[in-house]
C-alpha cells in the first residue's frame, strides 16, 4: 500500500484528492493537509462580498466530505518537505503542524510515496505598506472571511450614499505583479449593480486601478476575439463595459502604499500619484506560502526545489530568455519536479517559467505586469491530469502519463455583471489556449473559435449553474465524477 | 452657468464602442439569451474536450 500526500485542499488539492480517492481510495491511502477546516468555492466570494450569498453558501466542512470517503484529513499545514528522508531512513515525509484547535501547534512527520503540492498562494498583502483587512485599509474578496468583511464596509458606503453623500471606491490591484484581475474585474462590476439597485450609483465615483498594461490584459496578454466582422482586442470590450457603467480606469499602475483614504501608486512612465477613496478592494500579490526542504543530511535545499518567489519548480524550461523568444514549449506539462519523480505541484504552488503579459519596467524600475493566471478551470485541468498520472505510476507506469499544459488547454471565465434571473448579465468569456502559441495559431496566438466573450443574461445563468454545479460535484454527491471540471 | 451645447472630446469615455440599443436589448432577451446558453455550453463543451491530454 502506497500513501498519497496532498498539501492543500483549494480548487487544485481537492480535485486531486476526489480523483484518487475514487481511482486508488480502496488500495492506497490518501492523506489531505489543509489549515482551513473549510472548502471555499472563490468564484463566488464575490456575491459574499456584495451580500448576495452567505459564508455557508460557498464553503463547506472539509472533514464532513472526506469522512464520506477513505481520504485521511489533517487540518494541519505543511511546514516542510524531506524529499530523501533523513540519516536513519530513506523515506521521505512531509512535516505539518495543526492548526485543528484541539492539536493547535503539534508538529508531525508524515512519510509518502507520492506528493502533491497544491498549497496555493500566500496572499502577500504585507508586500504593499497598508494594503489588506488586517493590516491595512482595504478589502479583499480573496476568501469568505475577507468578502464577508468586505461586504459590511460596502454596505456602509451605501448607507452613507443613502444618506446623500458622496463617496469614492477603487478597486483592482494592490502591486505592480499581481495576478487575479478577473475577481477585482468581476467584483466592481457587481459593486457597480447593487449600487445601482440601491439607487445610489449616481453618489458613487467608480475607479479601477490595475497593473495591467491595458484593460483586458487579465495576465494572459490581453485576448482577441470575432467580433463585427474583425479580430477586435479584448481591450476594446472591457473599456466598453466600464464607460456603459461610468467606471473610470487607471491601468499601468503599481500600488506603492496605502494610507487611511490613499492611494499612493507609482505609473509605468515613472510618475508618481495619490488617489483618495472611501471603500477599497484591492487583489494582493501572491508568493508561495513558504514551504522549506531538507535533503537526507538535513540541508537546507530549499533553492534547489522552490524558486525565490517560494512557487515549487517542475518541468518547465526556467532558462531565462527574452520575451521574444518565449514559447508555449516553456510551459510544465506534467507538473512532475525535475528532481524527485513522486513530487508534483499543480494550482498556484508550481512556478510557471515566465509571464505571460510582457514584462514591463517603469522608468524607475519597478516591475508593473500581471503575473499569469493559474486558477479555476487550469488548477482542476492540471490536477485531474497528475491524479491520473499518479495512478498509472501506482499501477506500474514509470513516468506520469497524463499532461495538462496551459499552451495546451483552455479557460472559461464568466464574470457576473449583475445577479438576477431574468436581467442579471455575465461577461463569458473563453481563451484557447491559455498561454499563447504562437506557432500554432500564428495570427493572434489563440484558437479564434474558441476564444470567445459575449455580455448577456445567459452567462449570468451559467454563472448561477456552475455555482452550484461545482459546489455539488466538490461535495462529492452521487454521480460527480461524471459533471465536468 | 453657461449652457452646454457640446461634448468634451478626448476624454477616457470618448473613444470605447458603446452599446446600441438592439444590442442591449439582446443581452437580456429571454428566447435570444436561451440559445446563447445553449451556444455557450457546446463552446465550453469542445473546449474542455480540446484541453484534456
Amino acid at each position: 500500500m502506497a500513501r498519497i500526500v496532498i498539501l492543500g485542499a483549494g480548487i487544485s488539492g481537492h480535485t486531486a484528492a476526489r480523483y484518487l480517492s475514487k481511482w486508488v481510495g480502496a488500495q492506497h491511502e490518501i492523506v489531505v493537509v489543509s489549515p482551513n477546516a473549510k472548502w471555499n468555492w472563490i468564484p463566488s466570494n464575490i456575491w459574499v462580498g456584495v451580500g448576495q450569498m452567505t459564508e455557508e453558501d460557498v464553503t463547506f466542512d472539509l472533514a464532513e466530505v472526506y469522512g464520506k470517503t477513505s481520504v485521511d484529513f489533517r487540518q494541519a499545514k505543511g511546514i516542510s518537505i524531506n524529499p530523501e528522508g533523513r540519516a536513519e531512513s530513506a523515506q521521505p515525509f512531509v512535516t505539518v503542524e495543526y492548526t485543528l484547535p484541539s492539536k493547535a501547534g503539534v508538529q508531525e512527520n508524515i512519510t509518502y510515496d507520492y506528493l502533491i503540492n497544491a498549497t496555493g498562494p500566500k496572499l502577500n498583502f504585507g508586500a504593499t505598506e497598508g494594503l489588506g483587512p488586517e493590516h491595512g485599509h482595504t478589502v479583499s474578496v480573496c476568501t469568505a472571511g475577507h468578502a464577508l468583511e468586505a461586504n459590511e464596509k460596502l454596505q456602509a458606503i451605501i448607507d452613507a450614499l443613502r444618506a446623500g453623500e458622496s463617496r469614492t471606491l477603487v478597486i483592482g490591484t494592490g502591486h505592480g505583479m499581481c495576478t487575479c484581475q478577473g475577481a477585482a474585474f468581476e467584483y466592481i462590476y457587481n459593486v457597480d449593480h447593487v449600487l445601482r439597485e440601491a439607487g445610489v450609483r449616481d453618489k458613487a465615483r467608480i475607479v479601477w486601478l490595475s497593473n495591467e498594461y491595458e484593460l483586458g490584459d487579465f495576465g494572459m496578454g490581453g485576448i482577441h476575439i470575432k467580433r463585427g466582422g474583425y479580430f477586435t482586442s479584448g481591450k476594446t470590450f472591457a473599456e466598453s463595459l466600464m464607460v456603459e457603467r461610468g467606471i473610470e480606469w487607471i491601468t499601468r499602475a503599481h500600488v506603492k502604499k496605502v494610507e487611511a483614504g490613499k492611494i499612493h501608486y507609482e505609473m509605468l512612465d515613472g510618475s508618481f500619484h495619490e488617489q483618495e477613496f472611501d471603500f477599497a478592494m484591492l487583489i494582493p500579490p501572491f508568493a508561495g506560502v513558504g514551504l522549506k526542504a531538507y535533503n537526507k543530511a538535513g540541508e537546507d535545499i530549499t533553492a534547489q526545489v522552490f524558486l525565490p518567489n517560494g512557487f515549487m519548480k517542475v518541468d518547465a524550461d526556467y532558462t531565462p530568455r527574452p520575451y521574444i523568444e518565449w514559447s508555449a514549449n516553456d510551459w510544465p506539462r506534467t507538473y512532475q519536479t525535475p528532481a524527485y519523480r513522486n513530487i508534483f505541484a499543480v494550482g498556484i504552488a508550481f512556478a510557471p517559467p515566465h509571464l505571460i503579459s510582457k514584462p514591463m519596467q517603469s522608468a524607475n524600475g519597478t516591475p508593473i505586469n500581471p503575473a499569469p493566471p493559474r486558477t479555476g478551470m487550469p488548477s482542476a485541468a492540471m490536477a485531474k491530469a497528475v491524479a491520473e498520472s499518479i495512478r498509472d505510476m501506482l499501477n506500474g507506469a514509470d513516468k506520469p502519463t497524463h499532461t495538462a499544459s496551459m499552451a495546451e488547454m483552455g479557460a472559461a471565465c464568466v464574470a457576473s455583471t449583475g445577479s438576477h434571473v431574468f436581467k442579471g448579465t455575465a461577461a463569458t468569456m473563453t481563451v484557447f489556449p491559455v498561454v499563447p502559441d504562437y506557432e500554432k495559431y500564428p495570427a493572434y496566438g489563440r484558437d479564434m473559435d474558441l476564444t470567445f466573450g459575449e455580455i448577456g443574461l445567459a452567462g449570468h445563468w451559467m454563472k448561477y449553474f456552475l455555482h452550484h454545479t461545482f459546489l455539488y460535484q466538490a461535495k462529492m454527491r452521487p454521480g460527480w465524477s461524471i459533471l465536468p471540471d | 452657468m453657461p449652457k452646454v451645447s457640446n461634448r468634451e472630446p478626448y476624454q477616457q469615455a470618448y473613444y470605447p464602442p458603446s452599446p446600441t440599443g438592439i444590442t442591449r436589448f439582446m443581452r437580456t432577451c429571454f428566447l435570444w439569451q436561451i440559445v446563447r446558453f445553449v451556444a455557450i455550453n457546446l463552446k465550453m463543451l469542445k473546449l474542455m474536450a480540446k484541453s484534456h491530454h
